[in-house]
């Protein structure tokens, strides 16, 4: 009777340590599939896809609160990585959220900008320089083209512009992948 | 040497855990529906499965058998397989998220595989030595993945076929199974005895 309590208690005393010690070598900090799918969004925190930045919209498509067709500037591109990261269904773009369109960017009309400082506050990734009562202006290499900007200008100085591909920046169509063709193909 | 090698093809083939003994029916169903996900539970079961027989091995020689508590051996056996269960929890969970959130409540439920369990008593059972008890469970884990991931790929062509409506979803993979099982009672001419 006394040899099984100690038997059965000294098992049970080894593995606690054993669990105990990996509990702390194997320590998880945050969520790494936050991460991985924020890594594949097209980081314009441009806010379509309801939540405020790419970095929560990923935390809830990793908690499956989302779907992940909710991000317009990504396109059918980005719903494809992801569906082959979490290994979901490749479905359309939601419409709700808004279409994907041609790469654009804006420019602000420098003629007419009153230097309010508005669309400076708007932007998300603080691409638009300038201070009060100076004249604006869009710092191109940085435009994501999310449009945020547009609303609060008080003069409709912010025009949208495509963005013209030179030779460096010119690259393949990226192949389109629509969920009809893909049961096809399978 | 043959002897071992008459163990891994009698696990993985004739004797069968799942589609001849059914054993560890429960992932077998439930993680099936996509390759990845059944390529990753076949290796968290072959680990944990693995390990597993041979912990079990020591704990029923070095600690059951001297002190004749072989009346103990389904708890002690259980405690071991939680053990490890949990232990490679944690490793999936920090070496790889994706397939810790893909694979979800079924691993912890390892815990919970009869195959698991089924080996450790089946090692005593048979009286293997460590060697063999360590062939054992691995023949046994191997049967399971090979069984595990032939029956994801069927499902996943099943998907896109054309199911006549009474039988979509589980009837089918039941079905599916049924005749798998049928299909490996083939090999049982393969070793005589």
């Amino acid at each position: 009777m006394l040899s099984a309590i100690l038997v059965v208690g000294l098992l049970a005393a080894t593995f606690g340590i054993i669990l105990g010690f990996s509990a702390i070598r194997f320590k998880v900090e945050g969520d790494p599939l936050v991460e991985q799918i924020d890594k594949l969004l097209p980081q314009t925190q441009c806010g379509q896809c309801g939540y405020p930045g790419c970095k929560p919209y990923a935390e809830a498509i990793a908690n499956e609160s989302a779907e992940i067709n909710q991000c317009p500037p990504g396109g059918e591109q980005t719903i494809h990585d992801l569906a082959e990261l979490l290994n979901l269904e490749i479905i359309p773009l939601n419409p709700e959220n808004g279409a994907p369109t041609e790469k654009t960017t804006v420019v602000i009309d420098e003629a007419n900008c009153i230097g309010c400082t508005l669309c400076i506050q708007a932007c998300p990734i603080d691409a638009i320089a300038g201070a009060a009562k100076q004249m604006h202006t869009v710092i191109q290499s940085e435009c994501t083209g999310c449009d945020l900007c547009i609303p609060p200008c008080p003069v409709d100085c912010i025009i949208i512009t495509p963005v013209k591909h030179d030779f460096k920046t010119w690259q393949w169509d990226k192949p389109a992948m629509l969920a009809e063709n893909k049961t096809d193909i399978a | 040497m043959t002897e071992f090698a008459l163990i891994l093809v009698s696990t993985v083939l004739v004797n069968n855990f799942v589609l001849v003994k059914f054993l560890g029916l429960c992932p077998f169903m439930g993680v099936s529906k996509k390759l990845e996900t059944a390529t990753g539970m076949a290796l968290a079961t072959t680990f944990v499965l693995t390990l597993s027989s041979i912990a079990s091995y020591l704990v029923n020689t070095y600690l059951l058998a001297p002190f004749e508590l072989e009346y103990l051996r389904t708890i002690t056996f259980i405690l071991v397989i939680a053990a490890v269960v949990q232990v490679t929890e944690m490793v999936v969970h920090k070496t790889s998220p994706l397939l810790y959130q893909v694979l979800g409540i079924y691993l912890p439920l390892i815990t919970t595989n009869c195959a698991v369990l089924g080996v450790a008593l089946l090692n005593v059972q048979t009286e293997y030595n460590f060697l063999q008890s360590a062939v054992y469970g691995f023949g046994a884990s191997i049967g399971f993945s090979l069984v595990l991931i032939l029956f994801s790929a069927i499902r996943e062509r099943l998907t896109v076929s054309d199911v006549p409506v009474p039988f979509q979803g589980p009837a089918i993979a039941l079905i599916t199974a049924g005749l798998m099982s049928m299909a490996f009672m083939g090999f049982s001419g393969l070793v005589k005895g």
